[in-house]
């Protein structure tokens, strides 16, 4: 199945990025075949959704076609198989797959499977590993995230406001062109968009009993803001959701998760030990677990957001600058 | 017998291919797809590694024993939510040099770099 896809997309061009899509929904398939339903839960919303909704926007920007002209590809196939054979070779002493007694299951992960329940008291294990007993590691990934975000911002804002107000009325003039054609898709997704916010905020709070939480919840929330942006046009989206606004969302996500960590730090215990934020320690892991991902969720949905409209503003911009152009050179022989 | 490896080797072969991508191809989109493809692969490593053969999902239940290992399934949880986040910072690195250069194949890039530090050289010897 998965070798099928990955040998098809050796071809170039836009079809590629479809493929992509199509890559990332199958691997999700596979993952509940692997009984992983969090991971993919994640992964159909990341690979099957975001990512390739990313990729669009910026090839609109970079052109769809692809020179074919490759350099080396002899050295690299070579190369390639060369790393290949060696890692099959490696592969050669690893446990079987689904072998009980691989080391990878005797270490630490009895103690999640068997303690879990009394020290933590929820019942999704993968939620209470990730928010709890690795939960400096998460911290860790919702900075990485944050500055994954900052460092979009940095690279793309656009930052004259005086030009571009002086654009808008043309830019929107057209927008609204654009997007009346698309009258059924927007009416369907009218209805569906709360749905999709409401859903995203029953797999944010309902993340300790079943598979969810604030990564997937904050992904499925910014695929609605996504959905809303790219049927009503930048400009509608960005009246109905403050760019400034979402940043600091993204910020307080991050402060959130951490200040948590320095309460329970202030009560007596470790960083990001919950058990002392309440006087009954389940209830204390059961609050800490609750903000944290409370504070996930936050920055995901914003990062996302704002990586996703400072991509389409800079291509309404692009846009907007060659139609000036154009104008220009319309204007000129006159 | 081998076939407890297949899923391995399968991983390796998606891996290959996205390194093959990353190497050969000049096109710098092109280039970000292989490194996705070959991200997905080491995620599939792990979530391979994690199945117990007969377990269930790791979500605490009556009447069942057996779960598969969580641990594999956090660590790639946060993986692919800093994957997409690192790889959209990755297109707009592209987008910016598309801006700069006016190309984002691999060679027309370097090309240009060479024009220009040859004319710098050529400004200073004068």
């Amino acid at each position: 199945m998965l070798v099928a896809v990955a040998t098809i997309r050796m071809k170039d061009l836009f079809a590629t990025i479809m493929l992509v899509g199509i890559y990332g929904l199958l691997s999700a398939s596979f993952f509940v075949a692997m009984d992983a339903v969090d991971v993919a839960f994640t992964e159909a919303a990341v690979g099957a959704g975001i990512s390739t909704l990313l990729m669009l926007v910026a090839i609109t920007m970079t052109g769809r076609s692809e020179n074919t002209t490759r350099h080396k590809p002899l050295l690299a196939l070579v190369v390639v198989v060369i790393t290949g054979g060696l890692l099959i070779y490696g592969t050669l002493d690893m446990p079987y797959f689904g072998a009980k007694d691989a080391p990878i299951h005797t270490h630490v992960a009895p103690r999640y499977i068997n303690d879990s329940k009394q020290e933590i008291g929820v019942q999704n294990i993968v939620t209470s590993v990730l928010a709890s007993y690795r939960a400096f590691d998460t911290l860790g990934e919702v900075v990485v995230i944050f500055t994954a975000g900052i460092g979009v911002l940095a690279l793309l804002s656009v930052a004259h406001p005086a030009r571009q107000n002086e654009k808008s009325d043309k830019i929107e003039s057209y927008n609204d062109s654009m997007h009346k054609q698309h009258l059924v898709v927007r009416i369907v997704a009218k209805m569906l968009i709360p749905f999709i916010l409401l859903f995203a905020l029953y797999v944010q709070f309902h993340g300790d009993f079943g598979p969810g939480g604030g990564f997937q919840a904050g992904v499925i929330f910014a695929a609605a803001i996504i959905l809303y942006t790219m049927l009503f046009g930048i400009n509608t989206a960005r009246r109905v959701i403050n760019q400034s606004f979402i940043q600091l969302i993204a910020a307080t996500g991050v402060l959130l998760y951490a200040s948590v960590g320095v309460v329970s730090m202030l009560n007596g215990g470790n960083f990001l030990d919950y058990n002392v934020l309440s006087l009954n320690p389940i209830a204390g892991q059961h609050l800490g677990i609750l903000l944290i991902e409370l504070g996930v969720g936050c920055t995901v949905a914003s990062v996302m957001t704002i990586i996703f409209f400072n991509l389409a503003d800079r291509r309404e911009m692009q846009l907007s600058i060659k139609k000036h152009r154009k104008k220009d050179k319309d204007s000129t022989p006159c | 017998m081998l076939m407890g490896l297949f899923n391995d080797w399968v991983v390796i072969l998606l891996m290959m291919i996205g390194l093959y991508i990353v190497i050969a191809h000049g096109n710098l989109i092109k280039k970000i797809i292989g490194l996705t493809i070959f991200q997905t692969s080491v995620f599939i490593f792990y979530i391979s590694m994690a199945n117990v053969e007969g377990a269930t999902a790791p979500i605490l239940a009556d009447k069942v024993t057996l779960y598969s290992n969580p641990l594999p399934h956090v660590l790639i949880l946060t993986a692919i939510v800093v994957g997409i986040a690192t790889t959209a910072l990755g297109l707009t690195l592209v987008v910016r040099i598309k801006e700069a250069y006016g190309s984002i194949e691999e060679q027309d890039i370097q090309h240009q770099d060479h024009l220009l530090s040859a004319e710098k050289e050529k400004g200073k010897q004068v």
